[in-house]
């Protein structure tokens, strides 16, 4: 068995939506080099719809294909619909993701959120912000590194 | 093309190695404990092997255990050399940072239980001296366990002084020489060593078999309990087969080490200085004092498991130190014990050649890795940020 789906494979081989946009109405950056994946997302919002969107991403193809799939996922969508995408329905379109590998994903949630709240923010658009709680680092998981044989 | 650049993970089995170990699967199936003929058959065979492989590395054929693969050897040698201690109130034991997992986590369950692990810390080289041994011992040390040679980044250590010091102190030495078997001369007599580690796969054997060398003398406590097998010190029906085979594939490496070697240094050599012309690279580990076909590089800005995944769509076989790799948060304990810093440790690429690769792979490696890095880094926010200077270059 592979560790990732096909459609895992197209979206980190051939991935959607790279790059950056100039004079963006919202970025978001998450993530840290320290801990091995940072996503930066870029939002160009007219109307209050998403009219473009793209990715950069350092990080592993768990991370690079899930970058890839939420800007899918959001592409043409209101603010509002953007902000109700989870990092659930990343994974369930992506067909799935090794246990290990959620974490990886979260990230893409996360930065399109970032990204939304600077894009209310440079706007000057009321929210509530319970919609952007802080995204705390998960340092629970395995203090044990990697095991390399 | 197809290269596999992964020889420290595993090898191929050779074709002595295969065949070697077919007749003991129809022919001489027989259990080496039976007394009838097709059992005794396996017997002789074990026997021989044992010779062949104690020949290998200087050692007297009683003196060798087969086990199910190095890290049950290198168990039942720290297990060993603890119960020793414990009975005389010695519970020190030193090792170092980059040990592999089967000794690191041995130890931490001796720690568990009172035993003071002291991890030598490494040099930015990956280099330990027998002098840090030397000022490690103390006279409650029961144990000294350091490797021949590092898997990840290739480092060899200076076994032969840490021996001697060993000796000079009384204290048992273990080395893991899982990577170093076969690819390394080893006599344990001239370097002092009382318990050694090896496994088949690492030099073209079978997978999940290995032998601990034990000096005689020293009393094996059991891994495995269970029938009088290997003299009563690892239970259970013996690996026939893998075992003819671990000692052919041994044989067979050890009658051709420096030709391999003088050949796979030069393979190394040439796809180092190939890589480094990639800028923001650097070697991990001392470029000369290395196992012949380690390489082991960190790229600033890429994380290791998409430089893994797409040199792999390319036909390349390599490994990476990231923390991707294993879905933890830290990368290699190796490279964070040379010093790389975590955001370079994510970086880490390692490609392990052997005997059996060529010119022609190192150059079609040179040719795809490149533009692979370039690409990571063309969409990576850290290397925009580095290029910006909005972020310091570290390498
Ligand atoms: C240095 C070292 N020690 C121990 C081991 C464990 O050997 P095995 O996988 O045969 O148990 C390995 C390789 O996996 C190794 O490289
Ligand atoms: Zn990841």
């Amino acid at each position: 068995m592979a560790l990732y789906t096909d459609i895992v494979m197209k979206h980190f081989m051939t991935p959607s939506n790279v790059g950056s946009i100039e004079n963006p109405s919202g970025v978001g950056e998450v993530g840290n080099a320290k801990c091995g994946d940072i996503m930066k997302i870029y939002l160009k919002i007219e109307d209050n719809i998403i009219k473009d969107v793209k990715f950069e991403t350092f990080g592993c193809a768990s991370a690079i294909a899930s970058s890839s799939m939420a800007t899918e996922l959001v592409m043409g969508k209101t603010v509002e619909e953007a902000l109700a995408v989870t990092n659930a329905q990343v994974v369930a379109a992506l067909g799935g993701l090794p246990a290990h590998k959620l974490h990886c994903s979260v990230l893409a949630e996360e930065a399109i959120r970032s990204a939304i709240k600077d894009y209310y923010d440079q706007n000057g658009i009321a929210y509530d912000p319970a919609l952007f709680p802080a995204f705390d680092e998960e340092e629970d998981e395995n203090e044990e590194g990697v095991r390399m044989v | 093309m197809y290269v596999y650049a992964d020889n420290a993970a595993t090898t191929r089995m050779s074709d002595t190695a295969v065949a070697a170990m077919i007749p003991y699967m129809q022919e001489f199936f027989g259990n080496p404990s039976s007394l009838h003929s097709v059992g005794q058959k396996a017997a002789e065979a074990m026997m021989n092997a044992r010779q062949t492989v104690a020949g290998c590395i200087g050692a007297e054929a009683r003196e060798i255990t087969f086990t199910g693969g190095g890290s049950e050897a290198d168990n039942q040698a720290i297990i060993t050399a603890a119960r020793i201690g414990q009975r005389k109130g010695k519970k020190h034991i030193i090792s170092t940072a980059y040990e592999h997992h089967a000794v690191l986590h041995t130890l931490k369950k001796l720690e568990k239980e009172g035993f003071e692990i002291e991890l030598l810390p490494v040099g930015t080289l990956g280099n330990i001296t027998a002098q840090q041994v030397a000022d490690a011992i103390r006279p409650d040390t029961c144990l000294v366990t350091v490797m021949f040679a590092n898997n990840e980044i290739g480092s060899i250590l200076p076994i032969k002084e840490i021996g001697a010091v060993c000796k000079e102190k009384g204290v048992l030495f273990h080395t893991d020489a899982v990577q170093a078997a076969g690819h390394l001369h080893i006599d344990v007599k001239d370097m002092n060593i009382d318990m050694l580690s090896l496994a088949a796969h690492k030099f073209h054997g079978p997978k999940g078999v290995g032998a601990l060398y034990a000096r005689k003398g020293i009393p094996l406590v059991n891994v495995i309990e269970g029938g009088a097998q290997e003299r009563g010190k690892r239970g259970g029906t013996e690996n026939v087969a893998g075992i003819v085979s671990l000692a052919a594939a041994l044989k067979e490496c050890c009658d051709h080490i420096d030709e391999n070697a003088a050949k796979v240094t030069a393979l190394r050599d040439k796809l180092i200085e190939g890589i480094l012309q990639i800028p923001h690279c650097a070697l991990n580990g001392d470029p000369v004092n290395r196992l012949a076909g380690n390489v082991n590089v960190c790229f600033e800005g890429i994380e290791g498991e998409s430089l893994l995944l797409m040199l792999d769509a390319k036909g390349i076989c390599a490994s990476s130190g990231s923390a991707c790799t294993s879905g933890s948060l830290d990368p290699s304990h190796v490279l964070l014990a040379i010093g790389r810093p975590h955001e370079v440790a994510h970086g880490s690429l390692r490609l392990s050649l052997c005997e059996w690769n060529t010119e022609e792979e190192v150059d079609y490696i040179l040719a795809e890795l490149p533009g692979i890095v370039a690409y990571l880094r063309s969409i990576s926010p850290v290397w925009k940020d580095l290029e910006s200077g909005k972020k310091q270059f570290i390498l």
